[in-house]
């Protein structure tokens, strides 16, 4: 989905507010985040983090921006609770009002939960740990394959960012078969296929871009297609090959 | 965009997740002790001295090294983590030339389990977004000034694979041990944010 959370090569987000190594968590609130999106996954709200991720995205976009992590995950973990059946809307918002009261009004009027009315069912827990899954097919490309990704936006949760929709880039590593987020994180089955790091020129990314820099993304097989080099680029690519 | 300056007890998200937490531990979902558990757990021993540990094997080994750099996740079995978040490691090496950086524009995936939980910059939107587009100047307002000629790769943690990277050792520390070198790694080399 094109949502607030898609972030890469966005403008007008102003300089780093760096911080020095220290402090974990800056409040305890953020450590009780924390153990709620746990406690959630126990109780049945979610079964697997491409699901709890796209939670995220789908939370309402200006408090993605402005409540920072823990509140986004927070946002999230309210609406797979409501989606799951475990709690009501009604009942956050009267608890809300209730801890609200001696503070001054105006610090609760936007919850960043947004369940949906008819949620995607959640599917299968998953039958093995982590996310990575044999193949019995042998992948698509190899590592120096020129590929391009692909262009369409679709409405769910998908790994490939904006920034690197429609562009060409090098198959850099072969990773294996891993769980397809697209589809895990709505129920559709794990339906695993080969990832691959693929390394992308920075003219190729940004107008203007810094010739010296690349960025590596890891890509699902369905995102790609083979792309023949340009001529001028033939010969690197029998070089990398 | 941050709010970790403002009053982090008063924020609206504070408030919610008091309100969420009294009612999970009313309905018998969430044990009021867990919230101790996480802090212990991230405080204590899931932590940047983690990462800390293997890049110091990795100055004094050299076929450690080259093990880490080739196998990330077989390389590091040996150090008994926890923490989570890192089912496939890959290390990628600085060098003279190639400065590397990690970033996750679309979430904020972190390698936990050898770095710890991440810091708020790396989750916040304006690393996420700018890091990827220019990153040269996003390190030099960092306070880190790269060659003119340094090549600069940036790794976008789109997957479950997770990046640390392996820095270069500080010349002036030849000839300590690997524990007081472990000492000298910090957790933003291992980002990516300083050299």
């Amino acid at each position: 989905m094109d949502g607030i959370h898609d972030l890469g090569g966005k403008h007008g987000h102003g300089e780093v507010d760096y911080e020095a190594p220290g402090t974990v968590f800056h409040a305890r609130w953020e450590a009780t985040v924390f153990a709620m999106v746990n406690a959630g996954a126990r109780a049945g709200a979610w079964n697997n983090f491409d699901r709890f991720r796209h939670a995220v995205e789908r939370i309402d976009p200006v408090a993605y921006l402005v409540h920072g992590y823990y509140g986004r995950w927070l946002g999230g973990l309210e609406t797979l609770l409501v989606e799951a059946g475990l709690i009501t809307t009604a009942e956050i918002e009267q608890r809300l009002a209730r801890v609200s009261q001696p503070r001054p009004s105006g610090h609760n009027e936007r919850v960043a939960a947004r369940p949906k009315a008819r949620p995607d069912p959640m599917g299968p827990p998953p039958q093995m740990a982590g996310s990575q899954r044999g193949m019995a097919n042998p992948p698509k490309f190899k590592v120096g394959d020129r590929v391009a990704t692909a262009t369409e936006v679709l409405g769910g949760h998908t790994r490939l960012p904006a920034y690197a929709r429609g562009k060409a880039g090098v198959i850099a590593a072969v990773h294996g078969g891993w769980v397809y987020p697209d589809d895990n994180a709505h129920g559709r089955g794990e339906n695993p296929c080969y990832l691959y790091t693929v390394t992308f020129d920075g003219v190729e990314l940004w107008p203007g871009g810094d010739p010296l820099m690349t960025v590596s993304l890891d890509l699902f097989e369905p995102y790609l297609n083979h792309v023949a080099w340009p001529a001028n680029d033939a010969q690197d690519a029998q070089e990398l090959k | 965009m941050s709010k970790s300056h403002d009053h982090p007890e008063n924020l609206p998200q504070a408030l919610r997740a008091e309100a969420l937490e009294t009612l999970l531990i009313e309905k018998g979902l969430l044990v009021a002790s867990a919230v101790d558990a996480v802090i212990t757990r991230y405080s204590e021993r899931v932590g940047p001295m983690n990462g800390a540990r293997i890049v110091a094997r990795a100055w004094v080994d050299p076929e450690f090294r080259q093990w880490l750099l080739e196998d990330g996740t077989a390389a590091i079995d040996q150090f008994d983590l926890e923490g989570g978040q890192v089912e496939k490691l890959v290390v990628v090496a600085n060098s003279a030339q190639i400065h590397n950086v990690v970033v996750c524009t679309l979430c904020s995936c972190y390698p936990w389990a050898i770095l710890g939980l991440p810091p708020t910059w790396y989750k916040d939107p304006a690393y996420r977004s700018r890091i990827v587009r220019e990153p040269r100047t996003v390190l030099h307002e960092m306070g880190l000034e790269l060659e003119s000629g340094m090549q600069i790769r940036v790794w976008d943690s789109s997957a479950e694979v997770r990046y640390m990277v392996l820095p270069e050792q500080p010349l002036d520390s030849a000839g300590m041990t690997e524990a007081e070198l472990a000492e000298r790694v910090s957790r933003d080399a291992m980002i990516g944010v300083v050299r």
